[in-house]
């Protein structure tokens, strides 16, 4: 086991799959300095800029770049640098990128993989602060990957890259320095659609991902100390989602919170809830629940952009509801 | 009667036979989609096969293309077999797409053809990520990309255009600009000195040509494909022609008077290939083609309608590995 950073393990994972496969390459705005936090440094002195292409600004293009490419039979890393600046190219994600295999009957294969650095982070206000996971999760033809450990977005994204449908993989921006123990092993591949169970509990379940999880476990951590055993799913892989896993903690927990920080409204808690209400839902204790943001914009001001994290603080009252009522 | 070099005939008569195959396929889909055999709408580009057999006729089978709603030109230009193509018009599994596409988004890959597009700009940027792609490959393949003279108000042209010039992708852009985007003239709705001028403003190399001249465009494609082997960056087409029929097929065309139409007649590319053919006494082996391109539409009519629709369960099957519908 090495010690590094989220930023590090991504860095590692890209690399490793450049040595081992010569049709990777990645693709976006900076890659020649290394991308906008530096999880590109050094690549474009290994690979070249054949393989390290630095961008206009030009979001369409970037995914466009990344399907062209996926379609002559290369395996494409589209960096879009902040999730939100995936919006200019919606239609090259959802109507050519995630239906061209199955539009053209199968004739096609698009292993791409967009890397959507995601979430609220120090006052990047409204158009820089957006978690839409959801969306992607809706569009039928995507994977959507959402790690939170450095260990799994190394081996997330080394599985994202060998797939060979199109990847929507989310990176927790604010957590690049996050450190934790990530295996030297370059077959290091956490499998597509498995939960992480992050903590074992027996009286309530929490699933999260990506930026929420190490605040879930704050949270679960200070439940503890007032002896409620709380259990928290990283679930990872946003779609496939691993249903097997949340159904059997929640049947066997009795409670099932979800929590994001994607806006609460038609988020994919409401959609995991639901799945859990439907299959096991008598066999609750107490209503599903789910945790996310105001339906509002992300503020500027400290104070404002408060408004919508989701916090310990916050998800340590739900569960106190839930186990409550 | 002029004298014609044997070389030069032979390779009228192949551009003939590829608008004679665009047009008669084009015609007998009219007639079964009116007859309710073809589901949905079509989007024909009769009067307009000058541009896709001229451009293709410059590309080898393992050079690419992107193509348009109004695509079946580029693809049976690029070698795509009629009877897949048809029985993909038909939502059969016989077609090129099992069905699953359909006339907007007809694809043959075997032959290069990557696809066309629902929509309007969707293939420019696709084209220019094929050639990124080629480059990353090793490949000396090039790329060319048909799109509507419609296409050019979109952002995504901006984008393709500037990302091949910095780039120096070998990428042939054709713009085939027909008139109407959709039901208004372009004329309308395109301001500056047009889609040519746009691509010199990107410091592409461009040349507008009627596109009802086939033998103009394969001679200005065959020069610029050139260009591209020789890696001097994308060159750009502005293909003028007319759209001789709507827009789609339910599309009145009350948007243009009879006696414009009447007069655009005259100017069929078929019409003015055929005289230049007669003209070098070629009129009887053009006769010939015309006999065997119709046997061949027959064939893919009778393919097409013998093979059978597909299952129900096809409709979740190739939508994604992980995370297949269950």
């Amino acid at each position: 086991m090495n010690e590094r950073t989220i930023l590090e393990a991504v860095r590692d994972g890209l690399t490793e799959e450049m040595r081992r496969d010569p049709l990777v390459w990645a693709v976006g705005e900076d890659l020649h300095i290394g991308g906008l936090y530096g999880q590109y440094k050094g690549l474009i002195e290994e690979f070249g800029p054949g393989r390290i292409v630095a961008s206009p600004i030009s979001e369409a293009m970037i995914v466009s770049a990344g399907l062209g490419g996926a379609l002559v039979g290369t395996r494409p890393v589209v960096e879009m640098r902040i999730a939100d600046f995936a919006l200019p190219a919606i239609d090259e994600i959802v109507n050519q990128t995630a239906k061209a295999r199955f539009m053209f009957g199968g004739q096609a294969r698009v292993p791409v993989v967009m890397r959507l650095p995601q979430g609220l982070m120090a006052s990047s206000a409204a158009q820089h602060s957006q978690s839409l996971e959801s969306w992607y999760v809706h569009v039928p033809g995507l994977v959507v990957l959402a790690p939170s450990t450095p260990a799994d977005c190394k081996g997330l994204l080394k599985s994202a890259i060998r797939c060979d449908d199109p990847v929507i993989f989310i990176e927790p921006r604010a957590n690049w320095q996050m450190r934790g123990a990530v295996p030297e092993d370059t077959e290091h591949l956490v499998p597509i659609g498995r939960a992480r169970i992050a903590r074992a509990g027996n009286n309530l379940t929490v699933v999260s991902w990506s930026a929420m999880t190490p605040v879930a476990m704050k949270a679960a951590e200070s439940a503890s100390e007032s002896g409620l055993d709380v259990e928290v799913i990283d679930l990872r892989s946003l779609w496939p989602w691993d249903m097997e896993t949340v159904f059997a903690s929640a049947e066997r927990t009795g409670r099932l919170l979800v929590v994001h920080e994607a806006v609460q409204v038609c988020g994919l808690g409401a959609e995991i809830v639901a799945s859990v209400a439907e299959s096991i839902g008598p066999t609750l204790r107490c209503p599903p629940r789910r945790l996310g943001a105001p339906r509002a914009p992300v503020a500027f001001s400290p104070p404002l952009e408060a408004v919508h994290r989701v916090t310990a603080e916050k998800i340590s009252a739900a569960m106190r509801e839930m186990v409550q009522s | 009667m002029t004298s014609v070099n044997p070389n030069e005939a032979a390779r009228h008569l192949a551009l003939l036979r590829t608008m004679l195959r665009i047009r008669r396929f084009e015609e007998v889909a009219e007639t079964a989609q009116r007859a309710g055999e073809i589901p949905g709408t079509l989007h024909l580009s009769i009067g307009q096969e000058g541009v896709a057999a001229g451009i293709c006729s410059a590309l080898e089978q393992t050079d690419f293309i992107t193509s348009t709603h109004r695509g079946h030109g580029h693809s049976i230009a690029k070698g795509a077999p009629l009877t897949a193509m048809m029985a993909e018009l038909f939502g059969r599994t016989a077609g090129s797409c099992h069905g699953k596409g359909g006339s907007m988004h007809v694809a043959d890959f075997a032959v290069g053809m990557l696809g066309a597009n629902g929509v309007v700009g969707g293939g420019i940027g696709i084209a220019v990520g094929a050639a990124q792609g080629l480059r990353v490959r090793g490949s000396n393949a090039v790329v060319a990309s048909f799109f509507g003279d419609g296409a050019a108000n979109r952002g995504p042209f901006l984008e393709a255009l500037n990302w091949a010039a910095i780039f120096k992708l070998p990428v042939l852009f054709v713009c085939e600009d027909n008139g109407f985007a959709a039901f208004t003239r372009t004329a309308y709705l395109t301001s500056g000195k047009g889609p040519a001028a746009r691509a010199e403003a990107l410091g592409i190399t461009s040349a507008t040509v009627d596109g009802n001249d086939v033998i103009a465009v394969a001679d200005l494609a065959a020069t610029f494909v050139e260009h591209l082997r020789r890696g001097e960056g994308p060159r750009f087409i502005h293909a003028l022609t007319y759209r001789l029929r709507g827009h789609t097929i339910a599309d009145k065309g009350t948007y243009r008077d009879a006696a414009e139409h009447a007069r655009r007649e005259a100017f069929d590319p078929i019409l003015l290939l055929l005289r230049h053919l007669t003209d070098a006494g070629l009129a009887s082996e053009a006769q010939s083609l015309a006999v065997e391109v119709d046997a061949e539409i027959g064939e893919a009519l009778s393919v097409a309608r013998a093979s059978p629709f597909p299952k129900p369960e096809q409709a979740l099957i190739d939508v994604q590995d992980a995370g297949a519908p269950a």
